[in-house]
């Protein structure tokens, strides 16, 4: 059945999401797999832009659904990825433009041709939710520490398993190890006794993820930065690879951080 | 809906057909045909305990009913009625006049005999955690072999039990029972109401947790180890 699709959703909104899907998409295109990512967010669009795709829009998803273009047409190709598209949101409609099933068939015209689609799915539990996870083969919940993050990362745990999509799997993002240390941030233990699901990724804090958000060259192209490094693990993962843990207590101090700048920039 | 005349519940021993001791014979025996013949799938088969209250019942009419039922693939095992007249028909007809298992409401002529089964009360048994947004709701009790997560609420008129985790909100006599209790393996509800009764869980982090109960005692809930 080819392509893997894989949903990013979270419950809560500016976890992430948006930031995962295309650094995962990128990721995985850097190892040589063909790759489409779906802006899910019909209404809000923000996946372009991330990506460094926002003036190529010609045709969005929409215009698929309803016929005004084939699916191809649609597709971005990226600027350095031959192999990696874009399929943007439309930005003049909302999500009752799309369907389920609309995604679905959607997805399964994509199949055939690629190693994965991943859909980056809005926050909420509403429509634009569950059109981004019903083709989804495999879902990936993006939380925070933060008790809020948890809180609705389990009710959409519970909605997964509802739809028997479930359980997903956990990418804890934005993790700063001091704070953990000094005891003043959930730990990735604390986040799994909650939800008991599986962690496939932890994102440390980056100072970087946000320029490289907005200059749409996604922070995993960046082969020093550790959230970069903790998605490429993340697509390796998806890929099937055992890939260890980084440890969170080397993000380490400010002086620490120079000292690894002039020793090369070696992160790990 | 018409009145019911022939009221069926599953018992023990089969069926128990409850036929009203006022309303006219041949209607009732009309309208259960006619329920037999409806629901043809349910009755398949089944032994027949007929209930026919004070209504005296002549041997022709009782044996036309075994006929009736017989032809229907059903047997007539038990007539339980107060009538005499009845009675002596039906031990003509060698049908017996009471079950082994005495039937709930109806006060046999030996109350004397000891029934080993316990009765219990009614409730739900959800095997897996309720996650964020899930809520239970149930006229009996509450038993879930998993996690109560924060933002799961359950509510029960009976007693809620967790075999887990129990940090959402429970709330449980929740028509007003105040001997209902709350136990959970670990007790750290958000919220925990018992009748009209509120409490939240202390702020302190207790690592180590052991099983608890809650329950009311002198006007407000207190919560101690689940010992039994």
């Amino acid at each position: 059945m080819g392509a893997k699709v894989v949903t990013v959703t979270s419950g809560k909104g500016g976890v992430g999401k948006t930031t995962t899907t295309a650094n995962l998409g990128i990721a995985l295109a850097r190892m040589g797999k063909r790759v489409v990512v779906i802006d899910a967010d019909i209404g809000l669009r923000n996946l372009d832009i991330v990506m460094g795709l926002e003036n190529r829009i010609v045709y969005d998803m929409v215009d698929v659904i309803e016929g005004r273009c084939q699916l191809r047409q649609a597709m971005i190709k990226h600027k350095q990825f031959p192999d990696l598209f874009l399929i943007p949101a439309a930005q003049t409609r909302d999500k009752t433009a799309v369907s389920p099933t609309d995604m679905i068939q959607t997805a399964d015209k994509l199949r055939t041709e690629f190693d994965f689609i991943i859909i980056d799915s809005p926050a909420g539990i509403e429509r634009g939710f569950r059109n981004a996870i019903a083709p989804a083969d495999e879902v990936l919940i993006v939380t925070n520490p933060e008790v809020s993050a948890v809180r609705d990362a389990d009710r959409i745990i519970g909605l997964l398993e509802a739809n028997n999509k479930g359980p997903g799997k956990l990418i804890l993002n934005r993790v700063k190890a001091e704070m953990i240390k000094r005891g003043e941030m959930m730990s990735p233990d604390d986040v799994t006794d909650i939800l008991a699901i599986k962690i496939i990724g932890i994102v440390p804090e980056d100072e970087g993820v946000i320029p490289s958000s907005n200059s749409g060259n996604p922070i995993t192209l960046n082969e020093n930065s550790r959230a970069g490094q903790a998605f490429r693990n993340i697509a390796r993962r998806l890929s099937g690879e055992e890939v260890p843990f980084m440890q969170l207590n080397e993000t380490g101090g400010f002086m620490q951080r120079i000292a690894r700048l002039f020793s090369g920039g070696q992160s790990e | 809906m018409q009145e019911q005349t022939v009221a069926i519940k599953g018992i023990k021993d089969g069926l128990l057909i409850a036929l009203s001791p006022t309303e006219e014979w041949q209607s009732i025996t009309t309208d259960l045909a006619a329920r037999i013949d409806q629901q043809s799938a349910f009755f398949a088969g089944a032994r027949i305990t007929i209930d026919v209250g004070e209504r005296p019942v002549p041997k022709h009419e009782l044996s036309s009913l075994k006929a009736l039922l017989e032809r229907r693939g059903l047997s007539l095992w038990a007539v339980l009625s107060d009538s005499a007249t009845t009675v002596d028909a039906a031990q003509a007809l060698d049908i017996k006049t009471t079950t082994p298992v005495p039937i709930p409401g109806r006060e046999d002529a030996d109350d004397s005999e000891f029934n080993p089964e316990e009765d219990g009360t009614p409730g739900v048994m959800i095997k897996r955690t309720l996650r964020s947004g899930r809520t239970v709701n149930s006229s009996g009790h509450v038993v879930v072999l998993g996690d109560v997560n924060p933002g799961a609420e359950i509510i029960a008129a009976g007693d809620i039990i967790v075999w887990g985790r129990l940090r959402g909100i429970v709330h449980a006599g929740a028509d007003g029972d105040e001997d209902a209790i709350v136990c959970a393996l670990d007790m750290t509800p958000m919220q925990l109401r018992i009748a009209k009764y509120i409490t939240t869980s202390p702020v302190d982090k207790r690592r180590n947790p052991k099983p608890e109960m809650a329950s009311v005692r002198k006007g407000q809930i207190v919560v101690e180890p689940w010992t039994y």
